[in-house]
Formats: C-alpha cells, structure tokens, sequence
C-alpha cells in the first residue's frame, strides 16, 4: 500500500526470472541413468557355482512361493554323463511371466541355494506377451571366468556338499 | 486419411513417413486411464523428476477425442471394461495403447473372476509393461519404445503391406509350450 505498490508485479516476475536460473531436479531419464538402491527389486538371475555348474537344484520353491504364479519350473534328474548342478536334481525348465511377476522377492526368499536373486535390471518393457515370459537361457547368469557351460562333471569337490561348505566368498 | 495416405509409394512415401512419424512421436498426448496404484507412478512421471514434458506429453488431455495415447494404468475390473472401450473408441486415429503394470498387462497377481486377466481381451496394446508398479524409469523406457514404433509407421500402401506381414506373424507364432527347444 502507497507509492511503490506498482512495483509489486516486478517483483512477481521477479520471481519468475529468479526460477529461470535455479538448478533443476530433472533426472534426464533415457541419456541419465542412476543407479538404483543396491538390493532393488529388478529383473531375476539364476546363479552358477564357479565352474559352470547351475545352483537351481529344481526345488520348485520359488514357485510354491510366488503369490502371483509367476514361476514355472520342472525339476529333472542329474545322470553322470548330464549334469547341470551338483547333486541329484537340476532346473530343467524354468520360465518367470513377467506379466504376472509382481517383483515381491518372496521367491529370493524361499530359494534354499541361492540360485535365484534379482539384478537391478528394470527395462522390461516389450510389445507381446510372449516375449515377455522369460525362459531358462535369458534368466541364467552369464558365464564368468574360468565357467564351462554345463553339462560336465563336478570341479570343485567330490560331491555336492562340498559346494555347499564352499562358504559366501567361494561360492 | 489425408494426402500423405495418397502418395504413390516410392522414395517421397519414405520421405513422408520419416517426417510424420518424427512428428507424431513428439507430440504424444496422454489420455491417462490412471486405474489404481499404477495411476500414482504416472502421476510421479509427469512430476518434476521424471518428467514428461520433456516427451511432449505434458498435455494429458482428459478428453479421449483429443487425445493420441491411452495409458492403462492398474487393474481393469470387468464393471470397468465397458467403459474402456468406450473411452477407447472416442479416441481419434492414429492411437496406441500402453498397459501398465502387471495388472493391465495380464491381470497380475489377481487371477480371479473380478478383474480383466489383461486389457488387451478389450482393446488392442503395443506396449506392455511389468512392474508392480512400474518405477516412473520404466515407463518412459516403455514410451521411448513406443516412440520408436511411431516413428517406424507406414502410410498408404506401405502400411496395407506392414499390416498385413504383423498379422501373418502373429498368426505363425506358436505358444510356448509348442516351441520344442523352450527351456
């Protein structure tokens, strides 16, 4: 109120020039990527012992699990000349529908071997429903250095317990 | 549609397509079918850290008649699905779908008699995307994929042909089960 009320709409726009120049919170998405939290929830990984060999033993627990039914698997045998992990029984098939996947975690949970965690992978998005139920192959882990591609016989002990008693950094 | 669709097919069809579809893509407007929890993602993405105006999308127009791309966001109940058709048809062609989340996309966790296991028993998707929900990060991956589509559309009689190879695929493709080598 008074002599300097006709400067109040300069100092409204002002304001609007000041916000001009501030920095903004804008994560420019596709060309920016940040990391996620470091046990986000994202795509799953089936993992391998060492050598190659697949830690799924074919338990199905995942998919008792799994509140949405996400999770197919069939376990087979191990026989000498085949044999995809250690011990008596493999993940023969393993499909997760990432349409119904909710990415809760409960499978990671109830996996007793630790074959199955999840990356921070999360760019699933695709145009059918088929491509996105994910098979065996693109969910295994990549094969690291000094990993031979199962089937093939048992490397690192004699039987499978000790791959169990290989400990959290051997294994 | 207009005289882009009349133009003999050769090198200015090509042309025009690269242009038109440069166009369409970055200028989508949203007619946001925000259904549930997805709903509160979308509206995080037209928020200031994730933000969809950078796509052009900031105008999502509540009016499907102006609108160019619909959204599904969370589950569709079967009271629901009439009215998506509904809002579906007013929309003007062209038009594209994305379902978002796991619910839109097949359903999701509820597999039961109240929810439409997927929209696209109702209306046709080009983009599905999972998540529960989808962080805002997947959804602009799923819209740049989208733009990808758009920018690839054909006219005329390249379209007739494009049209027509899609629906042989999707004819050809076998469920997974048949697929013998699926693991």
């Amino acid at each position: 109120m008074g002599l300097t009320d006709w400067l109040n709409p300069v100092k409204g726009f002002g304001v609007t020039f000041h916000t001009m120049f501030k920095k903004v919170e804008t994560v420019n998405y596709p060309e920016e990527k940040r990391p996620t939290a470091p046990r986000f929830h994202g795509r799953h990984q089936l993992n391998r012992w060492p050598d190659g060999l697949e830690k799924c033993v074919g338990c199905e627990l995942c998919a008792w699990a799994c509140p949405a039914d996400a999770i197919y698997v069939e376990g087979a045998d191990n026989t000498e000349t085949e044999r995809y992990s250690p011990g008596e029984r493999y993940g023969r098939t393993y499909q997760i529908n990432y349409l119904r996947c909710i990415l809760c975690g409960l499978c990671i949970e109830a996996c007793p071997t630790r074959a199955l965690t999840m990356t921070n992978e999360y760019e699933l998005a695709d145009s059918t429903r088929e491509s996105l139920i994910y098979t065996k192959e693109m969910l295994l882990a990549p094969l690291g250095p000094g990993m031979e591609a199962p089937p093939h016989a048992m490397r690192l002990g004699e039987t499978e317990e000790d791959y169990y008693r290989l400990g959290r950094n051997n294994g | 549609m207009g005289l882009e669709e009349k133009l003999p097919s050769g090198f200015l069809l090509s042309t025009v397509e690269q242009v038109a579809g440069w166009a369409r893509k970055n200028s989508v407007w949203p007619a946001t079918f925000g259904l549930a929890c997805c709903a509160i993602e979308l509206m995080s993405t037209g928020g200031p850290k994730h933000d969809l105006a950078r796509f052009g999308m900031e105008r999502a127009s509540a009016s499907p008649r102006q609108a160019d791309l619909m959204i599904v966001a969370g589950r569709l109940s079967q009271k629901m699905a009439p009215v998506l058709r509904q809002i579906y048809d007013q929309m003007a062609e062209p038009k594209w779908v994305i379902a978002m989340g796991v619910c839109a996309s097949s359903g999701g966790m509820f597999n039961n008699y109240a929810i439409v296991q997927g929209v696209d028993h109702v209306v046709p998707v080009d983009i599905y995307l999972p998540g529960c929900p989808p962080r805002p990060e997947m959804l602009i991956d799923s819209i740049v994929k989208l733009h990808d589509k758009i920018q690839n559309m054909k006219f005329g009689a390249h379209r007739a042909k494009q049209i027509d190879e899609l629906e042989l695929q999707a004819l050809r493709t076998l469920p997974l089960i048949d697929q013998g080598t699926a693991k």
